[in-house]
């Protein structure tokens, strides 16, 4: 029997060295004129068997116990609300899960938790739900990961779902990691392509990694339900049809699933927030170009006349110009925006990464030589004092029509 | 007050460039350093500790390298480092990592606190963190900006987590673990003296025989997630740069702009 791992088929290693620049980690040397893999550094990625033209590289992944797994049906979306106010990132998600489910033929069911939410129900139904499973009670009034989390894997275990989505943001990502543990299955976060392999019957999930540098794609073969968190804006959410109809299933809490090892105290809305940064279909973001904290108030005009959310660079914020919460980038919130503008910003690697998967990039920055010209869609190279005041104008003057 | 910091080495993201011509990424020379969230764990740590006293252990899984993180924690001010490292770990995915951190924080006995940083830069998953909680079916606080109590007396502690459009309170009883961001507090240097302990301390090294742990629980074996293919994404399209007369490049911009605006 082959060892588990990773091995270089000697034999068929022509020492082409594509492999070594495929290798994510640096793990591969030449030696001898064959690739040489350095267990230490490996991550066992694939990476190298891919660009191998020579089939030399194997991967010897490890042989499971195939279950049964045909008892799993059904794609699940966990539905996210806050004061009863439904997360559009479940409304695109409910659409994406309607072609997931046309694919399997199955079924759409919307995970709905909260304290008197059933008269939004039918709401879930016309974007796209064929179900609801409700679970209505005071007690569910505030989210916490581990009383949401009981009762989902509950739920999980009772429904036996196929696919279960989520959207990549603070709720999401704090509670399914604590799902999939629980019932262990595989879990793919913040997730930008989601498609089924039908002869397989499997959900390929694509995701990006290394701030978007790299694409993975990654499949839960054997466990379910096969886990997702994706990411605000990128699935398309359906035109509300109220003729659609569908099943509301209203589930008891058993109180036996209530966690009170951590207790909602108050939550304080930011007023600073007019568009919630991750929720945006526009960006606008200052940084050290502005020179001073009261000429953010350039960068605000322009989001309002925009209807956008405000953004900042690290340097801004650590200036002290505007809260971290506005920051994007590395160290901050990573966004993904119809239209980022970037003014005044220069475009490090690292706030890069944080806004690179933006659909259009706007720059504008006095510096023809600045980073973010290299990945924007459009740019003005000039000074910013001039050129926002005349595009707030602008945009003003064509408002009407 | 017992508190685990839980790091990661990671890439140093601002060296990685992407090779024009093969589209691949250069790693070349790629110096590696503690994750930028995890920094501020470290600190927060070190503060609870000068406020509370007790001990502070950093942990990390990762080869052999993942050495020099631990040490430049204990030049930071961490008491104890504990390397975990094994052959058998290569290709854990988040499940498997969780696992064996977790039974890390099993072994050492009567820890009160847990500290992550929010995500890894690398990766930027989210759910190691939660997963360690739930294996070790402890409470849990993402996303904390702010410790405003801890009473050990009760074994309870209150955080300020950040949301996306605000920021919530939230009380939960130790032994818990949370994850931080950038604005909990802002990092010291490595102090001099730090830096000869760090150089000097033994870092005990533990594999799955001293976690307890079996072949098929951690590795690509213990990971329900598989990662089938990687590539690079598409470059994006070069763009149109206009940089004349400020009217004219604004008139030109907005035109663009209008149309992505429908």
């Amino acid at each position: 029997m082959r060892k588990k791992g990773i091995e270089v088929v000697k034999e068929k290693c022509v020492g082409c060295t594509l492999c070594i620049k495929a290798c994510p980690f640096s793990a591969i040397v030449l030696k001898d004129k064959v690739a040489v893999i350095d267990l230490d550094k490996c991550t066992l990625c694939g990476a190298c068997k891919e660009v191998c033209k020579f089939g030399a590289i194997i991967i010897c992944k490890p042989q499971v116990v195939k279950q049964d797994l045909s008892q799993y049906t059904d794609v699940w979306v966990f539905v996210e609300q806050e004061e009863n106010r439904i997360a559009s990132v479940s409304f695109e998600l409910l659409g994406k899960a309607r072609t997931l489910a046309e694919d399997l033929n199955a079924k759409v069911v919307a995970v709905f938790l909260g304290c008197n939410i059933k008269n939004k129900a039918k709401q879930l139904i016309d974007k796209g739900a064929d179900r609801v499973i409700i679970v209505d009670n005071k007690k569910l009034a505030h989210f916490t990961a581990e009383t949401y989390g009981n009762v989902i894997s509950h739920l999980i275990h009772k429904y036996k779902p196929e696919i279960f989505l989520a959207g990549a943001t603070t709720m999401g990502r704090s509670l399914v990691s604590r799902i999939a543990v629980r019932i262990k299955t595989g879990l793919t976060a913040d997730c930008t392509g989601l498609d089924i392999d039908k002869e397989n019957r499997l959900l390929v999930q694509t995701r990006p990694a290394f701030g978007g540098n790299i694409m993975a794609q990654i499949i839960t073969p054997s466990y379910r339900p096969q886990m997702a968190t994706v990411r605000h804006k990128v699935m398309k959410e359906l035109p509300a049809d109220s003729a659609r109809k569908g099943e509301i299933i209203e589930e008891p809490l058993n109180e036996e699933l209530m966690d009170t090892r951590s207790r909602f105290i108050d939550f304080i809305k930011e007023e600073a927030y007019k568009v919630n940064l991750s929720d945006a279909d526009i960006i606008v973001s200052g940084g050290r170009g502005l020179g001073a904290p009261e000429n953010f108030k350039l960068v605000r005009e322009l989001a309002e006349v925009l209807g956008a959310a405000v953004g900042a660079s690290r340097a801004a914020v650590d200036s002290g110009w505007i809260p971290y919460s506005h920051q994007v980038g590395q160290t901050g919130r990573t966004v993904a925006p119809k239209i980022y503008i970037a003014c005044g910003i220069s475009g490090q690697i690292q706030h890069l990464v944080g806004m690179q998967s933006s659909k259009i990039i706007i720059a504008i920055n006095k510096d023809p030589d600045a980073p973010i010209f290299k990945i924007a869609n459009y740019g003005i190279v000039g000074d910013l004092f001039k050129v926002i005041p005349m595009l707030i104008k602008k945009i003003k003057e064509n408002k009407g029509s | 007050m017992n508190i685990v910091v839980c790091i990661k080495q990671v890439p140093e993201t601002t060296e990685v460039k992407i090779n024009p011509e093969t589209n691949t990424l250069i790693r070349e020379g790629v110096s590696s350093i503690i994750n930028p969230f995890d920094m501020y764990a470290i600190e927060e740590a070190v503060r609870l500790k000068e406020k509370y006293t007790g001990t502070t252990t950093v942990i990390t899984m990762g080869p052999p390298q993942a050495d020099s993180a631990l040490r430049e924690a204990l030049s930071l001010g961490i008491d104890e480092a504990i390397h975990l490292s094994d052959r058998a770990f290569a290709g854990s995915d988040t499940w498997a990592t969780s696992l064996v951190l977790a039974k890390a924080i099993e072994r050492l006995k009567n820890v009160d606190l847990v500290i992550c940083g929010k995500q890894a830069s690398d990766g930027d998953t989210a759910q190691v963190g939660p997963g360690i909680a739930t294996h070790l079916n402890w409470p849990q606080a993402t996303y904390v900006r702010k410790i405003d109590k801890i009473d050990l007396d009760n074994k309870k502690a209150i955080f300020e987590r950040l949301l996306e459009d605000g920021y919530e309170v939230l009380e939960v009883d130790l032994p818990c673990l949370i994850t931080v961001v950038k604005e909990i507090n802002v990092p010291r240097m490595p102090s001099l003296r730090g830096k000869m302990k760090a150089k000097k301390q033994s870092i005990p090294v533990w594999g799955k025989g001293e976690l307890g742990l079996k072949d098929e629980e951690v590795g690509l074996e213990g990971s329900p997630t598989q990662v089938v293919k990687i590539f690079t994404p598409p470059p994006r399209e070069s763009g149109m740069i206009f940089d004349g007369e400020a009217h004219e490049a604004v008139d030109k911009l907005f035109g663009e702009l209008r149309k992505h605006l429908l």
